[in-house]
């Protein structure tokens, strides 16, 4: 059912487009910057957002917050959980065909 | 309820009758039963049914509250949703495997005693396990037999600690009960092993990703969400869950960052959800206890249709591991949106996942649990990134991996079809689709407020932004093939070991205590049970026979004759006379002597 693209660079999917991509991307930072300004007016304007603590009244908290526990979290993974716990793919694997040859 | 029947004998019925149908009767069978189910559920009124005695047990089979309902109502949708997603296959031992799994997590939640709720929490575990095995791989087989070890271990401890908790005077009503004493801790951690907590829980990840395509939609809905509602009703309100439960939403996510295997990421990932309902179960408060109701109705909804998704990957190309995908969107278009529309359930506004884990973060806050709402809003960006971002961008948007397929078959479509439906309907109309149902229905949330919409959309978009600029700065962690060690270790590793030592040190036992008993005293008691008589009576005899002046070769003929009649009992009349007379006077003898 599935087959092999002989040559995957020749397709032309949306995504392959550079200026897609970076169509894409300016639309995500315009929204980024959107949204802290509207949190910016929020906090001009003295909007209650009726907060359940005092933090969330913060311009701009949700998307520090976002940004850095994201980021935070990758790297954690990458740099302190990955040498702790990585293995070769076949870890477990190996242990059950020793187990048949011993069987 | 008089009119209705017990859901879970609808779905074991049908279940059992799969395997007699053939063609096309089958797949229209399979199909029927969940509807006979979703008919049956609209007849359901709360009360208490189908009851009956067993050894001085009331076994309660069918009590129906909002708390039940609400799991029901999911429980029968997904039943339905998962049949369908599989049903092109037509094979039996999946669809009789998603109905069995259906039909006991039904039950788990319509029982109205322990007894009765363990029945059918065991059989889950059978569901699960025909899930499992239905992938029909070597290593889906050992995944299976893992399985099922845990969880008969979970299933003897729940049994235990249910024993011990009836034996010192509690009752076997399921209601809240106290975390006191042995019998209360083991159930708990019986059905802890379920709920999947940290280092017992390790089983979810292990398994989970070695499941068949379609029954793994089964196992993301029933085993967990089944435990949460017994937890819910069980130990509402225990702190120590606060804390398993913030456990639950942070630790998984690290591993998901770094798995490979877009199922185990998505595995990983629903673990953190379901920290959420644990954490809203440990607040205890009615506000949180509607969260977790609600966050295990909407959590099944967007899982269902993230496992879906990448299901149908894997059921198009054998591939579920993000170093062998990317660029699936150019031949799977479809899914690929219903993907990004489970990525978008998990808490954007419009879809279901906004609308209920706020109540949750809502409490915390309320409640002044800083620590839980920090790590709540941390987790809510982070499975927003993996199960969302991480999966949709690994499987369908990645760099081009080159390979080509069929989009999804048409069933499939429809099944993720209806569930990104509900996730819309769910998430944009709370009021009418999902807070009604809730437990307390008088507790009233309004989740579309300016202030929280926007504030999700930042955080949203700020989870968005970290990923693509760690994608691009090439900060994000390579996937790379890879095994990540996890608490599974304990039992994949050890028990191997422990099992050969078994083996080395009873086996060897075994062997002497066989040579011993088999080889020695077997032989010679069965050499004294066939011939030693027939010694003794030519031991006896050899000194007479002397006596009388038999010369060796005579007493040699007369010990041959002798041993031979000892031995099968064929002395002459005269002889046996004899002896029943020598006999008798013994006899007589020892009467005399007795008093």
């Amino acid at each position: 059912m599935t087959q092999k693209n002989p040559n995957p660079t020749d397709s032309t999917g949306w995504f392959d487009r550079t200026e897609n991509v970076r169509k894409v991307l300016t639309g995500l930072f315009i929204a980024c910057t959107l949204v802290v300004l509207i949190d910016v007016v929020f906090w001009i304007t003295g909007f209650d957002k009726h907060p359940y603590l005092k933090w969330q009244q913060w311009p701009g908290f949700q998307a520090v917050y976002g940004f850095v526990s994201c980021a935070a979290l990758v790297m954690a993974s990458n740099y302190v959980l990955r040498p702790l716990v990585k293995r070769n793919q076949d870890f477990y694997e190996s242990d059950s065909k020793e187990g048949e040859n011993d069987a | 309820m008089p009119d209705s029947l017990p859901p879970a004998s609808i779905y074991f019925l049908g279940a059992i009758l799969i395997p007699f149908f053939r063609g096309q009767a089958r797949q229209v069978f399979a199909l029927l039963v969940p509807l006979v189910g979703f008919a049956n559920y609209f007849t359901i009124d709360k009360g208490i049914d189908w009851t009956f005695e067993l050894l001085d047990f009331e076994l309660i089979l069918g009590r129906a509250d909002a708390w039940s309902l609400i799991f029901l109502n999911i429980f029968t949708i997904l039943s339905f949703v998962g049949i369908l997603y599989i049903v092109r296959d037509n094979k039996a031992l999946d669809l009789s495997a998603g109905l069995l799994y259906a039909g006991s997590a039904m039950g788990v939640v319509m029982a109205g005693d322990l007894v009765s709720m363990f029945f059918f929490w065991e059989m889950l575990t059978l569901g699960a396990v025909m899930c499992i095995v239905a992938r029909n791989t070597e290593s889906s087989g050992r995944a299976a037999y893992r399985y099922l070890l845990v969880h008969v271990l979970g299933g003897v401890l729940l049994l235990a600690g249910l024993a011990i908790h009836i034996a010192s005077g509690g009752s076997t009503a399921f209601d809240e009960i106290e975390l006191a004493g042995p019998g209360a801790w083991l159930m708990f951690i019986g059905f802890g092993i379920n709920c999947a907590w940290p280092v017992i829980g390790s089983w979810l990840t292990d398994t989970y990703p070695e499941a068949s395509y379609g029954g793994l939609i089964f196992m993301a809905t029933y085993t967990t969400k089944a435990a949460i509602y017994v937890l819910a009703r069980t130990f509402p309100g225990e702190e120590v869950l606060l804390w398993i439960g913030l456990i639950m939403v942070t630790l998984p996510l690290l591993y998901a960052a770094i798995e490979n295997d877009l199922r185990r990421v998505l595995a990983y990932c629903l673990i953190n959800q379901v920290g959420f309902m644990v954490v809203g179960i440990g607040l205890g408060k009615e506000l949180s206890l509607n969260g977790t109701a609600a966050h295990a109705y909407c959590h099944i909804l967007y899982k269902a249709l993230l496992f879906m998704a990448v299901g149908s990957v894997l059921y198009r190309t054998g591939k579920s591991k993000a170093t062998e995908l990317g660029g699936l969107y150019k031949s799977m278009p479809v899914t690929a949106l219903f993907c990004c529309i489970g990525a978008l359930s998990t808490s954007a506004p419009l879809f279901c996942g906004f609308v209920s884990k706020s109540l949750i973060m809502s409490t915390a806050a309320k409640e002044g649990e800083f620590l839980i709402w920090a790590a709540l809003l941390f987790a809510s960006a982070g499975v927003f990134l993996l199960a969302g971002l991480k999966v949709l961008f690994f499987a369908f948007f990645s760099k081009d991996s080159g390979t080509r397929c069929e989009e999804a078959p048409p069933n499939q479509l429809l099944a993720m079809g209806i569930v990104a439906v509900l996730s819309l309907l769910v998430g944009s109309f709370p009021d009418t689709f999902l807070y009604p149902m809730l437990p307390f229905a008088e507790v009233t949330y309004e989740p579309y407020t300016v202030a929280h919409v926007t504030d999700q959309i930042t955080l949203l978009l700020f989870s968005g932004l970290a990923f693509t600029l760690l994608i691009r700065s090439g900060f994000y962690p390579a996937v790379i093939r890879s095994t990540n060690l996890d608490f599974d270790v304990l039992y994949r590793k050890t028990s191997p070991k422990i099992y050969s030592v078994c083996d080395k040190a009873l086996n060897r036992f075994n062997e002497s205590a066989g040579k011993f008993f088999i080889g020695k005293v077997a032989r010679g008691a069965s050499n004294f049970f066939s011939s030693g008589v027939s010694r003794i009576a030519c031991h006896i005899m050899t000194p007479l026979w002397k006596l009388q002046g038999h010369g060796e070769q005579q007493i040699e003929e007369e010990r041959h004759v002798l041993f031979k009649r000892a031995k099968y009992g064929a002395f002459p009349i005269g002889v046996t006379a004899l002896f029943s007379v020598v006999l008798l006077g013994l006899l007589a003898v020892v009467f005399l002597l007795r008093d």
